[in-house]
């Protein structure tokens, strides 16, 4: 092949390998994405059952039960609740009052089935989105501040 | 009075960063040969200086840190004094401030060994150490106006807050270092790439891309280990037994592996063939551009993750502004200069170099799909289109496909020819190769039974394994009469079969460890069996026992079957006075065909939670890593040795 044929083979077999990959990219995109909502949000909008969203806010103190494997609690922006579920370990730092963050799909009975349950590294800190949900939900003081919590890596 | 003096000196470190990055500017538009040895002169010794000062200001922190002075923030905010001296050490990392000491640390770091051990002095060696000095500059700034380590609080509280128990570690004292020395390193891509487009006619002769391959080689084997590293230590601590999770910050750290890989590549083909150069500057500024990405990504907090920690608005701005600015200098030089650099060689397609070029397609594209899944979910909250978060399952998606014709392609690359490349005379060899990959994949098939994609997936992995096999077979059939000879060998013949091997050892690894992954949770009462993989285990019953910050809960496992009958395995459940925290420590038994994991959990009545997996061939993924950092070792000694 002269150098311009294989130039112009080398732009095609590119663009063409970079149009399958972006296909593949944005289709896999599309599938998997996973949107938060914050309790308020849900109770003004309900999620569909079966779809798969992440919630948060606090854990309600005292909601914690706990039966064999199954733990039930109650997520709060402490304007609404929501109702989880969790078949499992729950992470070392869950505990009443901790900010934390679960995906997981809606049943039919408006349950909150969780799959993770995420808590973070340290009790000063708190997922953003939950700290946004508190704001917006207007009951948990805008002062809120965390100390300087260490940082991994 | 050491803090006083820490601080001190790293204002000082600055000033001298800044000589270092505008004093030479100005010797060598004096022109002529005598004012360009000056000028490297000054660099030279302002990059010395350098790192010297900021060696200083590390050590009078880390002096902080040892003797718990409570009366400088960072300490108060990240240590104890019932800590061990280890975690004290480790500890001056373990923070934002410290670790950005850290990698001002290292910046200096590789601009001294440059202006030590650069052998070649010319106006390039100059510009390089300009371009650190820069560097220098902006983080040393960072650093002082933003995150100063040193700054003291009044009154000087009584103790500390302690080091999050998840960091109390000994992987704490090696997995941000490794990591930074990675990241880090890659600024040596960036400064040679605009010493390069910088140069004058003249300074064409400048094989810039020989120049940079050690140095690249250095960063790509530091952020190999580093990341391996981390997703070990994530693997055992975090309790669960994943060892990636796509989680935003990792993703930051395989952004610049994949992209430095990718420039490792094309810095050979742009060093032996004179091709691809424009292609390779463009990537080096890239590579550095991600690794300075991965910086705001980790500091800024704007992201959600197990790395995320609340952190201020501002350094995040100043970070951005950091990567804003070198980024757009970089491109802005590439883009002027571009028109002027000689046009590439051409080749054929079936050759070494097409090879290569092809690995380097691959590798952009899974740098790209990784960095668009982890700033989608930023763009889209930007535009107000919601929270949102990508998760493994895209990664997944995405990564599968891609592998296949990677690894497929992989091992040819290293058997063909420079140029023009033939692969009759190997035919047999090859078809040899996969048949065996074919056979092995067929019993995995018979035995295991998997999806398509798992099992395209699995043959691929060891085609790469076998064509690595072969490639070495290669090298060596030269000695094949004289044994002796093998030692004889450079170093640099192990490189590339190495890595590349250790490439499809990590494969293996991560797709037994996922697919065939087993796991039961049980609420157990003392004297209960369990059975998992074949195994039998009994939960004796849980004790206290303390540590030297904490005290523990800890469950005891025996082993009813199998090799290991009548050991134990002790999970824990620690518990941090200091900090008011607590974290789960897995038991491990770690044989290379598979680990069992257990795991102790909260209370439940009057039972306990007990989780235990077995991870089969989880091993073999950092074996792996560990297979291409020795690779890339190989080269590297290689290198050294024939230029020293």
């Amino acid at each position: 092949m002269t150098p311009k044929q294989i130039r112009l083979a080398a732009i095609g077999g590119g663009l063409a390998f970079l149009a399958l990959a972006a296909a593949i990219a944005l289709t896999a995109l599309e599938d998997n994405i996973v949107f938060f909502r914050s309790p308020s949000e849900l109770a003004a909008q309900p999620a569909a059952i079966g779809e798969a969203i992440r919630i948060g806010g606090l854990v309600r103190e005292g909601s914690v039960t706990r039966d064999g494997l199954r733990a039930d609690f109650a997520v709060t922006d402490l304007a609404h609740d929501i109702n989880v579920s969790y078949e499992g370990m729950l992470p070392d730092l869950f505990r009443d009052g901790q900010g934390v963050v679960a995906e997981g799909r809606f049943d039919a009975s408006g349950r909150f089935v969780a799959d993770t349950v995420l808590a973070k590294h340290d009790e000063t800190y708190m997922p953003p989105e939950v700290a946004e949900a508190l704001e917006k939900s207007g009951k948990y003081s805008s002062g809120y501040k965390p100390s300087h919590p260490g940082d991994a890596k | 009075m050491i803090v006083e003096l820490g601080h001190f000196i790293l204002v000082l470190a600055l000033s001298v960063a800044l000589v270092q990055a505008i004093a030479p500017l100005y010797l060598m538009r004096a022109s002529r040969d005598l004012s360009r040895n000056a000028a490297l002169g000054v660099a030279q010794r302002a990059a010395l200086l350098q790192f010297v000062l900021v060696l200083l200001a590390f050590g009078a922190l880390t002096y902080a840190f040892v003797r718990s002075d409570f009366s400088l923030a960072v300490v108060f905010a990240n240590s104890h004094v019932a800590k061990p001296l280890i975690y004290k050490i480790a500890g001056v990392w373990g923070n934002h401030e410290g670790s950005m000491l850290l990698w001002v640390l290292i910046v200096a770091a590789y601009g001294a060994a440059y202006a030590r051990f650069g052998r070649v002095q010319d106006g390039f060696a100059a510009r390089v150490l300009i371009v650190q000095g820069w560097l220098g500059v902006a983080f040393l700034a960072f650093l002082l106006f933003t995150s100063n380590p040193f700054a003291r609080l009044i009154p000087v509280p009584f103790s500390g807050q302690g080091l999050t128990p998840i960091l109390q570690d000994p992987a704490l004292a090696a997995h941000p270092p490794l990591l930074y020395a990675g990241y880090v390193g890659f600024s040596m891509a960036y400064a040679f790439a605009l010493a390069a487009l910088t140069g004058r006619a003249e300074d064409a002769a400048e094989n810039w891309a020989k120049r940079m391959r050690p140095w690249i080689l250095t960063a790509w084997i530091f952020l190999t280990l580093g990341i391996a590293l981390g997703s070990y230590w994530a693997y055992y601590e975090l309790g669960w037994g994943g060892f990636w999770f796509w989680d935003p910050v990792e993703n930051a750290s395989i952004m610049p592996w994949l992209a430095g890989t990718a420039l490792l590549h094309s810095a050979l083909v742009a060093e032996k063939r004179d091709t691809l150069k424009r292609w390779t500057l463009l990537l080096a500024i890239i590579t550095f551009a991600l690794s300075l990405s991965g910086t705001f990504l980790v500091r800024s907090g704007v992201l959600t993750s197990v790395h995320a920690f609340a952190n201020d608005p501002e350094r995040g701005l100043f970070i951005l502004a950091i990567l804003a600015g070198f980024t757009l200098v970089g491109f802005i030089l590439y883009g002027l200069r571009l028109p002027q650099l000689a046009p590439d060689r051409a080749f054929q397609p079936v050759s070494r170099e097409g090879l290569l070029l092809a690995n380097n397609i691959f590798l952009a594209t899974a740098t790209v799909t990784v960095f668009l899944g982890t700033i989608y979910p930023l763009i889209l909250d930007a535009l107000g289109g919601g929270k949102i978060s990508v998760g493994a399952p895209y990664f997944n998606a995405v990564f599968a496909p891609l592998t296949i014709p990677f690894a497929l392609l992989l091992p040819l690359g290293p058997l063909l020819n420079w140029r023009q490349g033939h692969l009759q005379p190997l035919q047999s060899r090859l078809v040899l190769a996969a048949a065996a990959a074919a056979l092995v994949t067929l019993g995995m098939v018979l035995t295991r039974g998997a999806s398509v994609m798992v099992v395209a997936l699995f043959a691929a992995a060891l085609w790469l394994l076998f064509g690595a096999g072969l490639d070495m077979a290669q090298r060596l059939a030269p000695y094949r009469h004289r044994l002796v000879r093998f030692w004889a060998l450079p170093a640099g013949a192990f490189s590339a079969p190495l890595a590349h091997a250790g490439l499809a050892v990590m494969l293996l690894g991560i797709l037994a460890a996922t697919q065939w992954r087993e796991e039961i949770v049980v609420a157990a009462t003392p004297g209960q069996q369990m059975e998992i993989a074949g195994i039998s285990l009994r939960y004796d019953g849980l004790r206290d026992v303390d540590g030297p910050n904490y005290s523990a809960e800890q469950a005891r496992l025996t082993y009813l079957s199998g090799p290991h009958s009548g050991a134990h395995l002790f999970p824990e459940r620690r518990f941090y006075e200091a900090e008011r925290s607590q974290t789960t420590e897995a038991a491990i038994t770690t044989d290379l065909t598979g680990h069992l994991y257990a795991v102790v959990g909260e209370p439940s009545g009057d039972k306990r939670v007990l989780r235990v997996w077995y991870h089969p061939y989880v091993a073999f993924i950092w074996l792996g890593a560990l297979l291409m950092a020795l690779g890339g070792s190989f080269a590297l000694a290689t290198r050294l040795r024939r230029s020293a």
